[in-house]
């Protein structure tokens, strides 16, 4: 799967479950928290989805803003978890 | 107007009506249960009352006015006010220590004058039409007036999906005024005039000095004792709640070492077991010998008096928590009471909310904001809330980030809880989010702060803003005086006499919260008096299941219509794509958060308010069901 397609699906994903359908003009890079998009629990409501939708185990040392925190670094992160090998 | 009250005061009803005065009156009775009825006068005539609450230095009050020369005719603390207000006029408020909501007509003077208590237990609302001011103790009797039109307040919604409360005298209805805690109202000569008697005080933070603990313990007990001890003065029994929690078991254990008789206890049981405190509320009631009964609630008991508990609470609400509150008291109720004793407001005034924690732990990491370690406290913030526990200290450090404005906001400790709870008003419709455009709560909560607040410690300023808003706009409204009444039971609350708040509020912090330990003073004063487990136990505030309970095996029809996307768009408030969107989540159970549950709870409940209030097929019916 292209990273941007999986970059459109976390965006579909996080607009429908933590916007409600308003997207407030969501940029790949805007930071999620710092924007107020997920709250203190939304954490763990996108980690069961990506887990869910793309069959992978999110490990908790991987459970950073740095892979967690923008579409960008989802899809990114997604990515490599997928190439990589299981 | 009164027919709509008779839940308060199922005992008897009566009005006075006298040139351009009308009052009336339901009584729920408990002192002098022969000669307390109501509208009172005094004899000769020249002074009316009606009066909801009570007055609990009675007692007292009557023998110093005796003295005076006044004549009394019964023994109701009713009575006694009426004489107060002719020895001391408007003053009388001062010398009154309970929970009150009265209105005087001095017919004399031509003038009515309306008082509520310092704290805010019992309510009072108002409302002006072009030639009257009608006032009661619930909203739902101003409405039944045809010239006060039932309107939702755009801007009390803004408050209330920031606050969780609208900010006095505003109220969830346009028009309609609540008068605020520590308030008299006079109406005299056609002008209204408001005035404040009594208000929240803290010490300056250089005037705490270091006091000896143990001496402020002892001092602290005595208080406690002497208000609970006035507070079980009633012609009727007394019960108590008990929670588990330490509040309420020390005040059940002083009504046990002063009355020493077979007390009756009752108690909110869950199904859910995150929830459910039985273990505590069996081993406080076996250590006290109460007989103890409780109510067991499932989600299902939540949804089905869901309906009727926001037609009491008369504003919408974003945690169901009121609602046990409800099936509560109709327990006490059923069991033959109509007077329970209760630990409420202990956590306000001695340092108990985790907020106050929140608040300190997140001061203590401001001041080093690239610590690694610092943040890790969080997690000792919530043990009893599993998607907390569950989070990567990373996430949390985001959450609770601080920056420097936050540090110097006035409001810092409560900005977490009133962001997140804003974030609700993502599901307002657009014509909803253009008519709150100019509205700044913060703003004018700003503005309405007492001088000496940038003085108190940041301690003190965080226990103001719960005291002064949140505990009389829900905690003693919407699951207090509201639930109580709705069937027809009186809380009363030792924690809140004001010679405890006042005494409380001159402590130094570090005696209401050492370290991380909550009300300390307070668990230093009862060691001894209740059990060491519940002294040690790990605190667990009162919360309910929420949303959750409204969907699946437990699905009611009335949420179903109530969440459709005609009726939201009927209302108007919500964008009926947006609310469809959260309740799709809670139908395939992928809604957990907080936020997600609030904001189930803040639809339904506005959208049961605006169904019950302002459908006017609905008023019809209101009105026809109390014969008007």
């Amino acid at each position: 799967m292209h990273t941007l397609d999986i970059e459109g699906e976390i965006r579909s994903f996080v607009i429908t479950n933590f916007l409600f359908g308003q997207s407030l003009d969501l940029q790949p890079a805007d930071s999620l928290l710092e924007k107020g998009i997920i709250d203190s629990t939304g954490v763990l409501e996108l980690i069961s989805f990506l887990e869910d939708r793309y069959a992978i185990k999110v490990a908790d040392d991987e459970v950073i803003p740095e892979n967690l925190d923008s579409l960008r670094n989802v899809a990114a992160y997604l990515t490599k978890k997928l190439s990589s090998p299981v | 107007m009164i027919r709509t009250l008779l839940h308060r005061g199922p005992d008897a009803h009566d009005a006075y009506v006298c040139g351009p005065v009308a009052l009336a009156h339901a009584r729920l009775s408990i002192i002098d249960l022969q000669g307390g009825a109501q509208p009172m006068s005094t004899r000769d005539g020249r002074l009316w009352i009606t009066f909801n609450g009570e007055i609990f230095n009675y007692v007292e009050l009557r023998q110093e006015l005796l003295g005076k020369g006044h004549h009394f005719a019964t023994r109701s603390d009713t009575e006694v006010i009426l004489n107060a207000y002719r020895e001391y006029g408007e003053d009388c408020v001062h010398h009154l220590n309970g929970q009150w909501a009265f209105a005087i007509w001095d017919e004399a003077a031509r003038k009515l004058f309306l008082s509520r208590d310092r704290i805010g237990i019992r309510p009072l609302f108002y409302t002006q039409t072009r030639d009257s001011l009608l006032f009661a103790s619930e909203i739902k009797a101003l409405l039944t007036c045809r010239d006060v039109p039932a309107e939702i307040d755009l801007q009390g919604l803004d408050q209330i999906f920031t606050f969780w409360v609208t900010l006095a005298p505003r109220t969830a209805f346009k028009n309609i005024l609540q008068l605020p805690p520590g308030c008299s109202l006079t109406v005299q000569g056609g002008e209204v005039r408001m005035r404040p008697y009594w208000s929240l005080s803290y010490a300056e933070s250089a005037d705490c000095g270091d006091p000896d603990e143990k001496v402020l313990a002892r001092e602290l007990l005595g208080l406690l004792e002497d208000a609970t001890r006035i507070r079980l003065r009633s012609d009727v029994p007394v019960g108590a709640y008990l929670s588990g929690g330490i509040d309420s078991t020390v005040i059940t254990a002083l009504v046990k070492k002063i009355a020493n008789d077979r007390l009756r206890s009752f108690s909110i049981a869950f199904e859910d077991g995150e929830f459910d405190e039985r273990r505590y509320q069996e081993e406080a009631s076996g250590f006290l010998h109460t007989q103890h009964s409780n109510v067991c609630c499932a989600g299902s008991d939540i949804a089905r008096v869901f309906p009727e508990v926001i037609w009491h609470t008369e504003q919408p609400v974003i945690r169901t928590a009121p609602a046990p509150m409800f099936l509560l008291s109709k327990l006490v109720r059923e069991s033959g009471f109509k007077v329970v004793l209760t630990g409420e407001g202990a956590d306000e005034v001695l340092g108990g909310y985790d907020i106050f924690k929140e608040a300190k732990i997140r001061r203590f990491w401001g001041r080093n904001p690239e610590s690694r370690w610092r943040p890790l406290l969080l997690k000792r913030l919530y043990p009893y809330m599993e998607n907390i526990q569950r989070q990567p200290v990373a996430y949390l450090r985001q959450f609770f980030r601080i920056t420097a404005e936050d540090l110097a906001n006035p409001f810092f400790s409560h900005l977490p809880r009133w962001h997140l709870t804003a974030k609700i008003k993502q599901l307002f419709s657009a014509e909803m989010r253009d008519a709150i455009a100019g509205c700044d709560g913060m703003g004018e909560m700003a503005s309405s702060l007492p001088a000496a607040y940038d003085g108190w410690t940041y301690f003190a300023q965080a226990e103001y803003l719960e005291a002064k808003y949140l505990l009389p706009g829900y905690i003693l409204s919407s699951q207090g005086d509201r639930m109580g009444m709705a069937n027809s039971v009186e809380g009363r609350y030792p924690f809140l006499d004001y010679r405890v708040v006042e005494f409380a509020s001159r402590l130094p912090a570090r005696t209401k919260m050492k370290a991380l330990d909550q009300k300390h003073l307070l668990k230093e004063a009862c060691r001894g008096l209740i059990p060491e487990s519940i002294l040690s136990r790990p605190k667990q505030p009162y919360r309910a299941p929420d949303g959750k309970s409204f969907f699946g095996n437990t699905a009611v029809e009335y949420a179903e219509d109530l969440l459709s996307p005609a009726a939201l768009r009927e209302n108007g408030i919500f964008d009926a794509r947006a609310v469809t969107l959260l309740v799709d989540k809670f139908r395939s159970g992928r809604a957990s958060s907080t936020k997600d549950n609030m904001a189930l709870v803040g639809v339904l409940s506005t959208q049961l308010l605006a169904h019950q209030f302002t459908n006017e097929s609905v008023r019809e019916s209101i009105h026809a069901h109390v014969g008007y």
